[in-house]
Formats: structure tokens, sequence, C-alpha cells
């Protein structure tokens, strides 16, 4: 047997920085999908036909095409059509245009579980479509799904290892730039996976603290 | 594109479609296993089906591919590169799917369990004759999801080249540089696969739903048409 646990204990100082790189890439994704995937949510309860099934198989193609194939096409293909832009932020677009097509969806359910009669005293109290949605629906809608959109911080930050495809320098990245120095990559890349699992496990327990204090406890 | 390229392509998808069948296969016996112990009376299966969810879904599918394709060789024996894939998608999905086991399980009415004990069922014959037929009814639609996620991370083996679909991709980009096209053309056949999975799976919950006398709810096609979702789904 030839694993060293000295060495995985040693690789962990360098790993750090790839956690903090994970760590903002995981915050700042799930913003964009946070937001993003309200606008797609919206957009998919649009009037017009045009907007709602284009957007709805916009949806259903990101949900079922690989991630890490979406990130190879950010990052190969906008640089040829003139967009320059680091590999992080890059990868901070894929990962949160990827799960935008997921909280679009908790969305929906939330919205849809309005209660009818809402709608109805919106319309009888004269107030605009757009007051309706930002005073009445969206204030109902979103405390609702909150529990079903904190589940998705902890998968992208599963997810963020892909970024090691694109050059970003998180865990898995520095684990290999660790092993390619040392030819030894079974220990550096022990130590990111057990981070990753630590950082996944505080992160479903602080999921659990928020579901409790919104009072929607599930299963 | 030449001939070359074609089979290049043929290969992967190969690769990709037997990393998801297999991975599928062997996802099903990991999640039936660890969803059923964690509903047994066993106190000792019930805590070693609970550190399994808990571990292999708070693990990331990659890093676990790498250390079954790095780390184990370190202690000195190695696996079948395609092997490896296989039981590095399928401990993560099964992770996944098992709660879906023990979800669906749970939601088969109480009455059902009373009814086969008053009945003078076994708890063997209770759970193969009563209660599974019913629970797997309300597993098909998610598993469909999962069988989906499961496709999509077949991509990751790319990474420890394995020449699945994607690596064929990035094969012929390198040769030629058509970025955009091989991109766009790899995306578009994912999302066909899975849009034929969704269809197979539609398939088998149309024929399991109608032997227990059921309705189907609308899928994916009717979740882009309507603009309400479908009803939440059993889990």
């Amino acid at each position: 047997m030839d694993f060293q646990w000295n060495l995985v204990w040693d690789s962990v100082p360098t790993l750090l920085d790839g956690l903090v790189t994970a760590l903002i890439a995981t915050v700042l994704g799930y913003a964009v999908a946070l937001v993003l995937g309200l606008v797609f949510a919206l957009l998919r309860r649009s009037d017009s036909a045009w907007i709602r099934w284009p957007i709805g198989v916009l949806i259903e193609f990101i949900r079922s095409t690989p991630l890490l194939v979406q990130l190879f096409f950010l990052f190969y293909v906008l640089p040829l059509i003139g967009v320059s832009a680091p590999a992080l932020l890059t990868g901070v677009v894929g990962l949160g245009l990827h799960y935008a097509t997921y909280t679009s969806e908790v969305y929906r359910s939330g919205i849809d579980n309005v209660p009818a009669g809402q709608w109805e005293a919106s319309t009888a109290l004269n107030l605009s479509t757009r007051r309706t949605w930002t005073s009445v629906i969206l204030p109902q809608a979103i405390p609702r799904v909150i529990p079903a959109l904190g589940n998705y911080v902890i998968a992208m930050f599963k997810d963020t290892p892909l970024l090691a495809a694109i050059t970003v320098l998180e865990m898995l990245g520095l684990a290999r730039s660790i092993g390619a120095d040392t030819f030894r990559y079974a220990e550096p890349i022990t130590a990111a996976g057990l981070l990753y699992l630590i950082v996944a496990l505080v992160m479903a327990w602080g999921a659990r603290v928020v579901e409790r204090k919104f009072g929607t406890v599930r299963g | 594109m030449s001939s070359g390229f074609v089979g290049y392509l043929w290969d992967g998808l190969l690769i990709t479609l037997q990393l998801t069948v297999y991975g599928a296969a062997l996802g099903l016996v990991f999640a039936f296993a660890a969803g059923l112990a964690r509903l047994s009376g066993n106190k000792v299966l019930r805590g070693i089906a609970f550190l399994y969810t808990e571990i292999f879904r708070g693990f990331p599918a990659l890093i676990l591919l790498f250390w079954l394709i790095f780390v184990i060789p370190a202690f000195g024996f190695q696996f079948d590169p395609l092997f490896a894939g296989t039981l590095a998608l399928a401990l993560n999905i099964g992770a996944y799917a098992a709660e879906v086991v023990r979800g669906a399980v749970q939601s088969v009415p109480k009455g059902q369990t009373e009814a086969a004990i008053a009945l003078n069922f076994t708890p063997a014959q209770r759970m193969r004759k009563v209660i599974l037929p019913q629970a797997i009814v309300a597993m098909i639609p998610p598993f469909s999801n999962n069988l989906i996620e499961l496709l999509k991370a077949t991509a990751l083996v790319s990474i420890v080249y394995l020449s699945d679909l994607t690596f064929a991709g990035q094969l012929i980009r390198a040769s030629t540089g058509e970025t955009t096209t091989v991109f766009l053309g790899l995306l578009v056949g994912y999302g066909v696969i899975a849009l034929i999975f969704t269809a197979l799976m539609r398939w088998l919950e149309r024929i399991a739903a109608r032997k227990l006398g059921r309705q189907v709810p609308p899928g994916a096609i009717g979740r882009i048409f309507n603009r309400r979702s479908a009803e939440p789904q059993g889990v």
C-alpha cells in the first residue's frame, strides 16, 4: 500500500484557497440562478405564446443537457464571438444559467400554489398587473419555496469541481496541480474530497436551520 | 465531416449509453437496498443506509470518479475505467434514488399495510404483493428525473479520459477547430437522448399507472405547453 496520510494533510492549506474560489462561484452562481430563475418563471406565464414556448423549450433543453458541455460551450464559444471573460466569471454564468432552469420550476410551483382568490381579490381592488405581482403574488409565493430553493446551494457547490475543466483553480483544479508537481494524485484528491464532503454536510445542516426558521419543515 | 469523425461520435455515443444504462441498473440496486434498509426495523441496517445516502449525496460525483480512478490504485488495486465510471455514477445516483424509494414506500397509505396484516400476509409478502407494486408507480416520475441527471453526469467521465460522447466531441474540436458546431452539436445530441429517455419513462409510467387504474399528469412536453406546472409528484 502506497498512500501517505501526511500528504493529505499537507495539501489542505493549498486546497483552502480553492475552497474559497468554489464558495465564491457558488454564491455568485446562486445569485444568478435566483434572479434568472424568477425571470424565467415570469416569462413562462407571459400572455404571449411567442414568449412562453421558446422559454419553455430553452428551459427543458438546458435542464437535460450536461453542465460540463454547457461550460465548455461558454468557455470556448464566447471568445469566438468577441466576449472575453475570466474563466471564473464564465463558470458563474454557466452554473447560474443551468440552475436557473431548476429554480424557475420551483418559483413556478410557488406561484401556482397561491390561491386563485388572491388574483381575484387583486382584480377587485383594481390593482395593476405589476402591483398584483409585486405586492400580492410574489410575497406569498417566494416564502413558500425558500426551503426548496435552499437545496440548490448545496447542489451547486457540488458542481463547482466541474469548473476545473475550464481552468478555474478551485479545489479539484488545485489538487490536480499539486499532483502534477509531486506526481502523487491520490493524496490531494482525497483531501479535496474530504473537504467537499465536510462543507456539503455543514451546508446541509445550515439549510435545515434555515428551513426550521421559516417554519416549513419538510420530511 | 469526414467518416472518421462519425466513427468517433458513434463510439462515444455507445460509451455514453452504456454508462447511462449500466449506471441506472446498478444505481437501482443501491437505491432499493438503501431505501428499503432505511425503513427496516434493524438499527444497524438503518444506520448504514443513512450514512450511504448522506455521504454520497454530499460528495461531488466528479470527485468520486477521480477517487475511484486515481486514489484506489494507490491502495494497490485498479478498476477497469468503464467500471469505475459506472460505479461512481451508480453510487451517486443511487443515494438520490434511495430517498425516492423511501418516500414512495412511505407514501403508500397505512390502510394498505393494515389490510395486508389483516389478511395474514407475512412481512415479505406484504412488501412484495401490496406495498411495492403501488410504491413503484410513485417512483417512476422522480426516477425519470434521476435518469436524466445520470445521463448528464456521464459527461464527467470525459475529464478522466473515458472516450464518451463529450470526449469524442473534444477530439473533433481539437482536430477541426469547429468549436461552435461541435459544442452545439453535443448539446443537441444530449438533448435528443434525454428526450428519448424521458419518452421511454413516460411510457413506463403510463403502463404502470394504468395497471393501478390511475391517470398520468403532464410531463416535460406538457410542461412546455402548459402554463401551470405538473402537480407535485409523490415525493
